[in-house]
């Protein structure tokens, strides 16, 4: 049970990275970036070349992924949703369907679709507490999901880009009004959520031993699982929902056969969706005209 | 006589086209973005392939029972999942699409991830345009009468329309019933063509192929619908001739397609507007000078 129970943490800890840029974004734009998924295996890809081909120093190397992925969310926000800000949501949506499917097939076309392995540049042990087995790398994975969150905490809560976003959240318009530059913000949240993205992907890579194209595809839907799960748009939401959906999926593939894995999650997502669609930590909020 | 890779191009072209009418009907009349619609296809496509397999049903009525079962199955995921807003929508059919491709994969009955072998080959040129016939006509007389005014009123403004007394609930899942149905349509269609199912094939992607065309054709269009899908049908198949780069990479080419349409054409190529004859006709007249009486505005 205990074994589980850290399984589910290490899983959890990725999925709440994911779910992270999934809900800054829609808490400044209400729009799902179908394309977080493609930035999250983009991360990775840029770990593997940053370690592996440069061989540099895995603490470097781990910020240059982040750093660019945060470029490419940045690019994609300023290619595809930008100009369409005052376009109906649904066009939006689309667009960044179509963005999703463009750079999974552009990561196919410039790295070919054969999954690469990627070993940690560093030495892992085994570590055994009582019954329960983990590795050093499960902890540095554990360790480093948690710092990032408690900074991404205190960058929202404490600095004043962090007060200009909660701001832009609220109310795009009378941020504006008071002197926030909005399309700033906007590009400010994506690459936060695109860094913490790659962040993720970096450590999925080296725990799976494998980056490939499609890697982004399912975390992808699934870090949103997790954003809807703890209420989207709610940044500690997020960190619970991603936790609870990787313990649910670790324990219920340790009950059922582990084929059914992908579909706990999206049953799990429904379910929620059906009995309080603004999440666990999220508000109701009233449609108005 | 046509050769057989025409054939064999025009029966795809036929069953995308139903697939893509469904869908405008959900998403370009009504307004609701289903990133599932593959699932429905893939439900109408098992059903009435282990049918005609397993227990000997004739093909036509195996068809129909397949497609009802695909309906009964976007009435039992429609009801519930439709009171929520757009992208939550969205979502939840993805979500759904997903675990019905997961059963598929694990169940005994459809082969699993072997697939389901052993069919005939019962589709042929005339039923699948027999089947598109029914699908443009049905469609076409929905969206012109009352319950397709209602739908329309929904994707207009859902607020307002629940305020005039559309009941919005209702309406939707009707579109996702009438919409489904077709896929399943489509789905036993392409069983039967192709002789062989795999969960593999109704993935995400499938819908997002499906939902290419009827984007690229206009939201809202039935002729968009039927535009889209013969275009998106043929066009690797052109490319693959001429551009055989291209059509190696036909997704990053769908990718990209979908971002430029939104940002340069978001109405697709037909926009919310149909085309006749006859409007062609008058447009004509009124450029050569002579005044005509209806129609000349477009």
């Amino acid at each position: 049970m205990l074994q589980q129970l850290v399984n589910g943490l290490v899983l959890g800890s990725i999925y709440a990275l994911i779910a992270l840029g999934y809900t800054m974004v829609y808490g400044v734009l209400q729009l799902i970036n179908f394309a977080h998924g493609e930035i999250y295996m983009a991360g990775a890809f840029l770990g593997l070349y940053l370690t592996v081909s440069l061989k540099l120093p895995f603490p470097v190397a781990f910020v240059l992924a982040m750093a660019g992925a945060a470029l490419i969310g940045v690019t994609v926000e300023r290619i595809a949703y930008r100009p369409l800000r005052r376009s109906p949501r649904l066009a939006v949506l689309i667009s960044a369907i179509g963005m999703s499917i463009f750079l999974q097939n552009l990561s196919l076309y410039l790295n070919g679709p054969a999954t690469r392995g990627f070993l940690p540049p560093f030495k892992v042990y085994p570590i055994r507490i009582g019954e329960i087995k983990t590795s050093s790398l499960e902890v540095i994975i554990l360790v480093v999901a948690i710092l990032l969150m408690v900074g991404l905490q205190y960058l929202i809560r404490r600095t004043k880009i962090g007060k200009a976003m909660r701001a832009t959240a609220l109310d795009k318009e009378t941020a504006a009004l008071m002197g926030i530059n909005v399309d700033r913000i906007i590009s400010y949240t994506f690459a936060i959520g695109s860094s913490l993205g790659a962040a993720a992907g970096v450590l999925v890579g080296m725990y799976l031993n494998a980056v490939d194209p499609m890697m982004g595809l399912m975390p992808g839907l699934k870090g949103f699982v997790a954003a809807v799960l703890g209420g989207i748009g709610n940044i500690p939401g997020a960190m619970a929902g991603g936790l609870i959906l990787g313990t649910a999926e670790v324990f219920g593939v340790a009950f059922m056969r582990s084929e059914w894995r992908d579909a706990i999650a999206f049953a799990i997502l429904i379910v929620v969706l059906l009995i309080k669609p603004s999440g666990i930590l999220g508000q109701n909020t009233q449609e108005k005209v | 006589m046509i050769s057989a890779y025409y054939y064999n191009l025009l029966i795809l072209i036929g069953i995308n086209i139903i697939l893509a009418l469904g869908l405008n009907l959900i998403t370009g009349y009504t307004g609701q973005l289903s990133l599932g619609h593959a699932a429905f296809m893939s439900v109408g496509g098992y059903a009435s392939g282990i049918l005609t397999v397993k227990t000997g049903i004739p093909f036509l009525p195996a068809l129909v029972i397949g497609a009802l079962v695909a309906a009964a199955l976007g009435f039992l995921v429609g009801l519930p999942t439709l009171r929520l807003r757009g992208d939550y929508l969205a979502i939840a059919t993805l979500g759904f699409g997903e675990i019905l491709r997961v059963t598929f994969l694990n169940l005994e009955i459809t082969g699993g991830p072997f697939g389901l072998r052993g069919l005939a080959k019962e589709t042929n040129g005339l039923i699948v345009f027999i089947a598109t016939v029914i699908a443009l006509v049905v469609i076409w007389s929905l969206i012109n009468s009352r319950v397709g005014r209602a739908m329309i009123a929904i994707r207009e403004d859902e607020v307002a329309a629940e305020a005039m007394g559309i009941n919005t609930t209702r309406y939707k899942v009707l579109a996702f019933v009438v919409g489904a149905f077709f896929a399943g349509i489509a789905g036993g269609l392409y069983a039967h063509w192709f002789r062989y199912l795999n969960p593999a094939s109704f993935g995400f992607m499938k819908s997002i192929e499906i939902l290419c065309m009827v984007v690229l054709g206009g939201l809202g269009s039935t002729t968009g619908a039927v535009v889209g899908a013969a275009t998106l049908t043929y066009a690797p198949e052109f490319l693959r001739s001429f551009f055989p780069v291209i059509s190696e990479y036909r997704m990053l080419f769908y990718g990209a397609l979908l971002v430029v349409l939104m940002l340069l054409r978001p109405q697709g190529i037909m926009g919310t507007s149909e085309f006749s004859p006859l409007k062609v006709y008058h447009w004509i007249r009124s450029r050569q000078g002579v005044k005509t009486t209806v129609g000349s505005d477009s």
